[in-house]
C-alpha cells in the first residue's frame, strides 16, 4: 500500500460572489458560560477558551454570571465613545478619499473591543495597541483633534510628521506608540508588566494584536514570557476574521480557537463575543483583577469582524463577499448596546439620532480646528529640521552636518531669482567646507 | 516584445519559471488568491494551483524558514516579503541559516531560495513602508543581492535569481513599479510605455547576475546608482549639464567591479547615489572599491548622495529623498574641486 502526505490549504467559506457562511463560528448562548473566581487555576477553566462569553442575549437583555451590572450612565458613556469612534473613522476615510490625508484605517465593527476594555481598566494601566484601537484613545479622553493632527502630519502632530496616519501614541494617557510592524507590541507589553511587578506596583499592562499577527513569533514570545513570569498583563487577540486578504484559517483558526493557546502556555484563555460591549467589559475586568492580584496573565480572544477594508489601500471586494458583514452572526456592537439601552428604558431612537448629529457636528468642528494647524499642502507646517531630532537623545555631529546641508539646499531653493545655479553652488560650497 | 510595467514583468518571470521548472513554488502573505498587495503574483494561483502558489500565515520568519526547508527538500521557493520593512523578523533565518547552510554543511545542504521584497520610499509610507535595507544584506556572506531599475531587467534578473543555486534577496523599488520616477514628485506620473526598458520579451530570457549596465555613456564623471535612483541620476545629469556616465549597478552582490572601475578610471570622477541611509550604507562599499581600484586615476574625492541618517519621515519625504538637485550639486562639486 502506498502512503503519501498531502498539503492542506485552508479555504475561507465564502469568496466574492458566494453567499456569506459563518457556520464555522461556534457561538454559546448568552449567559451560558460560568464565571470562575479570579484565583482559579488555568487548567480548571479551559472551557472558557473554547466556548464564548456573552452577556447580551438575542432580546438585548443582559444575562448570566458575566453581567457586569453597569449603571445606565456608564452604558451611555460607552455608547458615546463607540459612536464617536465610528463617526471619526467615517470622516477620516472621506478625508483620505479627498486626498487630505495619505492613508487611514477604520475600526468599524470592532469598537467594543477597544472602548469596553479601556473603560474596564484603570487610567494608570498601560495600553499597547495595534493600529485598529483608536477607541482606546477616544475612551481615555483624547480629543479627536489630536488624532486628526497626527493623520495630517501638521504642526500639532504628536509624531512630528514622522509616522503614517493612525500610528498614534499618548505618553501622558498611558498609550504606547504604534509601530506598523505586526505584534511587536505584544511582548513589549509583557516586559512593561514585568517591570510593574519588579517595581511592586498595582498597575497592569494590556495589549492588542490581530489573529493574523498571532502567527508572528512575537505573539508566542509574549505568551511564553508572560506565563513564565506570571506577568500582570492582559493579552488581547482581536479575531476579526481577516488579515488583509488572509482569512483566520491561515493563522491557525481552523482547528482550535485562538483563546485555546492560553491554556497551552499555562494561562487562562477566554473567548468572548467581541461585539458584546458588556461581555468585553466583564472579561477585561476579570482579567485585570486577576493580574492585579498576582494571578498573572490572561489571553482574551475577541471574536469580531473587520467590517471595513484593511486600510484605504485595500479593496476587500477582491477576496470576500461584498456584503459579508451583514451576515455576521454577532451583529454590530453599537447597534446591540443601543438596543440594550432602549430595552432598559434608558435610550431612544430620538436620543440616538440626536447623539449622532451632535457627534458629527463635533467631529466636523474638530476637523476644522485640526486644519487650522496645517494640512499636507497648506498652512503652518512643521520645521523640516525636526526630522533630525530624536534619532538619538542628543543630536550627533553627523546629523548636524546633514541638517545644515538640507537647510542650505532649502534656502537656495527658496530664492526664486537665484535659480538652479545658486542651488548647486550652495551645495557645492557646503560639500567643499565639509570635505 | 510587449509593453510591461515592472509588476507585469515580475509576474511574467514567475509565470515562466513556474511553467518551466516544477520545483518552483511561490509563497507569501496575500500572494495567492488575492494576487499580492502590489499585484505581482496576480493570476498565478489560478494557473498553477494552491500547492505551487502558496498563501502563508503572517510570519516572515516562518516564511523564510519554511522556504529553507522546502529548498533543502528539492524545491525552489520564491518567497515574497510584503514590504522590505517587514523582513527583520526573518533576519535570523536569512543571516544565520539561509546564507550559511551550504558552508556549515560543507556543501551537503543548501537552499536556493529567492526572497522578493518591495523597498524604497516616495509613496507616503512613513518609517515602516519606505526602507531600503539592501546594505544590511550585502554585508552577509552567502547571499546574492539584486535590485533592478526597470521592467526588462526585473524580468531577466528575477529569472536568473530563481535559477541561481544560491539564495538571492531581490529588492523591488516600489516607487517605479508603474513607471520611471525622476525624483520630482510634482510632475505627473509617467508610465513605462514610453521607456525603452518597458519593452520586455514575453518569453524566457535572463540577465546574468553580476553584470552592471552602462545606462548613459559619458566622459566627465561616473555616477553609480541602482533602483529608483538610476532615473533620478539621469535627471540630475541633465540638470547639472555634465557629460556623465551613469552605471546601473543592478546586482549589488556579486558586484561587477570591472564595469564600474573601468568607467571611473576613464572619467576620473565618481558620484555614488542611493536612497538608503549614508552611514555604513552600500555606497561605502562602492566608494571603497573604486578607491582601491582607481586611486591613481581619480581627479576629485568620490562623493556620496544618500538618504539622511534618520528613519524615513512621513511628512518630509521629499526633504529626505536624495533628489536631482542634491545629486547635481555633488556632480558640480566633483567637477570643480580638483
Amino acid at each position: 500500500m502506498t502512503q503519501r502526505s498531502r498539503l492542506h490549504v485552508p479555504h475561507p467559506p465564502a469568496r466574492p460572489g458566494d453567499r456569506p457562511d459563518f457556520s464555522y463560528v461556534q457561538i454559546s448562548p448568552a449567559g451560558a458560560v460560568p464565571r470562575p473566581e479570579v484565583t482559579t487555576a488555568p487548567h480548571e477553566m479551559e472551557r472558557l477558551a473554547v466556548e464564548m462569553v456573552r452577556v447580551l442575549d438575542d432580546g438585548h437583555r443582559a444575562t448570566g454570571p458575566w453581567n457586569p451590572h453597569l449603571e445606565p450612565q456608564d452604558l451611555q458613556v460607552g455608547l458615546r465613545h463607540m459612536l464617536l469612534t465610528r463617526v471619526l473613522d467615517e470622516r477620516m476615510q472621506r478625508m483620505q478619499r479627498q486626498g487630505k490625508i495619505s492613508f487611514y484605517m477604520k475600526s468599524t465593527g470592532e469598537e467594543a473591543v477597544s472602548v469596553a476594555a479601556a473603560m474596564a481598566l484603570q487610567p494608570g494601566d498601560m495600553l499597547f495597541p495595534s493600529y485598529r484601537n483608536q477607541g482606546l484613545h477616544i475612551t481615555r479622553g483624547r480629543s479627536p483633534v489630536d488624532l486628526m493632527c497626527q493623520c495630517l502630519s501638521n504642526t500639532h502632530d504628536m509624531c512630528k510628521g514622522r509616522q503614517m496616519p493612525v500610528m498614534y501614541h499618548w505618553g501622558s494617557g498611558n498609550i504606547f506608540s504604534i509601530s506598523g510592524n505586526l505584534a511587536t507590541q505584544f511582548p513589549q507589553a509583557v516586559g512593561w508588566a514585568m517591570a510593574a511587578a519588579i517595581r511592586g506596583e498595582d498597575r497592569i499592562a494590556a495589549s492588542w494584536t490581530g489573529e493574523g499577527s498571532s502567527a508572528e513569533a512575537d505573539f508566542h514570545q509574549a505568551l511564553t514570557f508572560a506565563a513564565v513570569y506570571s506577568a500582570p498583563v492582559i493579552l488581547n487577540l482581536v479575531n476579526n476574521q481577516w488579515a488583509i486578504s488572509t482569512f483566520q484559517g491561515f493563522a491557525g483558526g481552523e482547528h482550535r480557537t485562538f483563546a485555546a493557546r492560553g491554556p497551552g502556555y499555562g494561562m487562562p484563555g477566554i473567548r468572548v463575543d467581541g461585539n458584546d460591549f458588556l461581555a468585553v467589559y466583564a472579561v477585561t475586568q476579570w482579567a485585570a483583577e486577576r493580574a492585579r492580584n498576582s494571578g498573572g496573565p490572561t489571553l482574551i480572544e475577541h471574536v469580531t469582524y473587520r467590517a471595513a477594508a484593511h486600510s484605504t489601500s485595500d479593496d476587500p471586494a477582491r477576496y470576500r463577499p461584498r456584503d459579508e458583514w451583514k451576515s455576521w452572526p454577532l451583529g454590530d456592537p453599537i447597534e446591540r448596546l443601543t438596543q440594550h439601552l432602549i430595552s432598559l428604558g434608558e435610550w431612544s431612537a430620538q436620543r440616538h439620532a440626536a447623539l449622532e448629529k451632535e457627534l458629527e457636528t463635533y467631529v466636523s468642528d474638530c476637523w476644522k480646528e485640526a486644519l487650522s494647524y496645517g494640512t499636507m499642502t497648506d498652512g503652518p507646517s512643521l520645521d523640516p529640521d525636526s526630522m533630525f531630532e530624536d534619532v538619538y537623545a542628543k543630536l550627533p555631529p553627523h546629523l548636524i552636518r546633514q541638517r545644515d546641508e538640507m537647510r542650505a539646499l532649502r534656502a537656495a531653493r527658496a530664492e526664486p531669482a537665484s535659480g538652479e545655479t545658486k542651488t548647486l553652488d550652495a551645495q557645492a560650497q557646503r560639500v567643499t567646507k565639509e570635505g | 516584445m510587449a509593453h510591461m510595467n515592472m509588476v507585469q514583468a515580475l509576474n511574467s518571470a514567475m509565470d515562466i519559471m513556474l511553467q518551466r521548472d516544477p520545483r518552483v513554488v511561490i509563497m507569501g502573505e496575500d500572494i495567492g488568491y488575492f494576487g499580492g498587495v502590489f499585484r505581482c503574483t496576480d493570476g498565478l494561483q489560478r494557473k498553477y494551483g494552491e500547492h505551487r502558489v502558496i498563501d502563508t500565515p503572517i510570519a516572515e520568519g516562518g516564511i523564510v524558514a519554511t522556504a529553507i526547508g522546502m529548498g533543502v527538500h528539492g524545491l525552489k521557493p520564491v518567497a515574497e516579503i510584503q514590504f522590505a520593512d517587514y523582513i527583520y523578523p526573518a533576519f535570523d533565518q536569512v543571516v544565520s541559516e539561509l546564507a550559511r547552510l551550504r558552508y556549515r554543511s560543507a556543501g551537503e545542504f543548501s537552499a536556493a531560495v529567492t526572497i522578493r521584497t518591495p523597498c524604497g520610499g516616495g509613496i507616503r509610507g512613513g518609517q515602516t513602508h519606505s526602507q531600503s535595507p539592501e546594505g544590511i544584506f550585502t554585508h552577509v556572506c552567502g547571499i546574492k543581492v539584486v535590485m533592478p531599475s526597470n521592467p526588462f531587467d526585473a524580468k531577466g534578473l528575477l529569472i536568473s535569481s530563481i535559477e541561481d543555486d544560491d539564495p538571492v534577496v531581490f529588492f523591488e523599488p516600489k516607487r517605479i513599479y508603474n513607471g520611471p520616477f525622476d525624483g520630482d514628485p510634482h510632475k505627473p506620473a509617467v508610465s513605462w510605455t514610453a521607456h525603452p526598458k518597458g519593452e520586455v520579451p514575453e518569453d524566457y530570457f535572463n540577465i546574468p547576475i553580476g553584470k552592471a549596465e552602462i545606462v548613459r555613456g559619458g566622459k566627465d564623471v561616473t555616477v553609480l546608482a541602482y533602483g529608483t535612483m538610476v532615473h533620478v541620476a539621469e535627471a540630475a545629469v541633465r540638470l547639472a549639464g555634465v557629460d556623465a556616465e551613469i552605471i546601473d549597478v543592478r546586482t549589488l552582490a556579486p558586484l561587477d567591479v570591472d564595469t564600474l572601475c573601468s568607467s571611473v578610471c576613464k572619467t576620473g570622477r565618481c558620484v555614488v547615489v542611493h536612497e538608503a541611509t549614508r552611514f555604513s550604507g552600500y555606497g561605502a562599499e562602492l566608494v571603497a572599491t573604486v578607491q582601491e581600484e582607481c586611486f591613481w586615476h581619480l581627479e576629485a574625492p568620490i562623493q556620496r548622495v544618500t538618504g539622511w541618517d534618520t528613519p524615513y519621515p512621513h511628512a518630509f519625504e521629499w526633504e529626505y529623498f536624495p533628489g536631482p538637485q542634491r545629486i547635481a550639486a555633488a556632480l558640480h562639486h566633483v567637477m570643480h574641486s580638483a
